[in-house]
């Protein structure tokens, strides 16, 4: 291990918003920040829910049946609305494993240096500023402004 | 495996500059390690390493990084200002103890 030389700089580029997904990224970035790692998180279609205010933390799990086939079986019937169901117990997994919500997540990565942009073509489509951002988002970059400041990382594509 | 020398004493520490045995701690071993880092242990530091070592002393487990913030009501900047770069890592390290392996 030690012989192996370790990832200096990392992207990871976000462009889906289910709860799955983006925490997979969030791990990812968060890891990466506290490892010293150079860290770029760049949000695109609907990744964009994930740090926009008011969809940040109401992001639901996408499969669903995925999560049920990995739980021990219920006694009780199945209830009505699996995607809430699931999503729920995801995030209670997440919290008592010290795993924050969304909005905290975006506090963590920022607060060890992590750099987060949102994709400006994805934004102008879907009509958002930078007022419907979070606070944690270093701006709203094209494409080739990310190549740039992604310059010499390892690129993740979620 | 290597070792650092503090008042007479050898200490062994592991390749990546983990103490081998927690008995070896002391706070002089504390205050070598930081000079290794480069960091002037302030009482944020010690209030930092002193929760650490109580956290697994109890649970035989490290934190998070996020429950180790709240468990010093201190932000998770200060965390990376008082061990810059690797927070949990350089404060497990300082502390005495084995490193961090978890996620978060």
């Amino acid at each position: 291990m030690s012989n192996q030389e370790a990832v200096k700089k990392i992207a990871i580029i976000i462009s889906k918003n289910t709860l799955e997904d983006v925490y997979a990224g969030l791990v990812m970035a968060n890891g990466a920040v506290m490892d010293g790692i150079e860290t770029i998180m760049f949000f695109t279609f609907f990744g964009l829910d994930a740090i926009t205010k008011k969809t940040m933390n109401d992001l639901k799990v996408g499969s669903p049946e995925s999560f049920m086939a990995k739980m021990p079986p219920m006694d009780a019937p199945m209830p009505e609305n699996i995607t809430d169901f699931v999503t729920d117990k995801m995030k209670e997994q997440f919290e008592s494993m010290d795993f924050p919500p969304v909005d905290e997540f975006m506090e963590m990565i920022s607060a060890g240096g992590g750099k987060i942009y949102a994709c400006k073509l994805a934004a102008d489509m879907f009509h958002l500023t930078k007022e419907d951002f979070c606070d944690e988002v270093n701006g709203i970059i094209s494409v080739g402004e990310m190549y740039e400041m992604a310059g010499g990382a390892q690129m993740v594509f979620i | 495996m290597s070792s650092l020398e503090v008042a007479g004493k050898s200490i062994t520490l592991t390749e990546e500059g983990y103490l081998e045995n927690f008995a070896d701690w002391n706070k002089e071993v504390a205050e070598a390690l930081a000079k290794q880092e480069n960091i002037e242990l302030t009482d944020n530091h010690w209030k930092v390493i002193e929760t650490l070592q109580a956290k697994y002393k109890e649970s035989g487990e490290l934190p998070t990084l996020r429950r180790l913030s709240k468990d010093c009501g201190l932000k998770t900047k200060d965390l990376y200002d008082l061990f810059p770069e690797r927070p949990l890592k350089k404060a497990a390290k300082l502390a005495g103890l084995p490193k961090p392996t978890g996620c978060g």
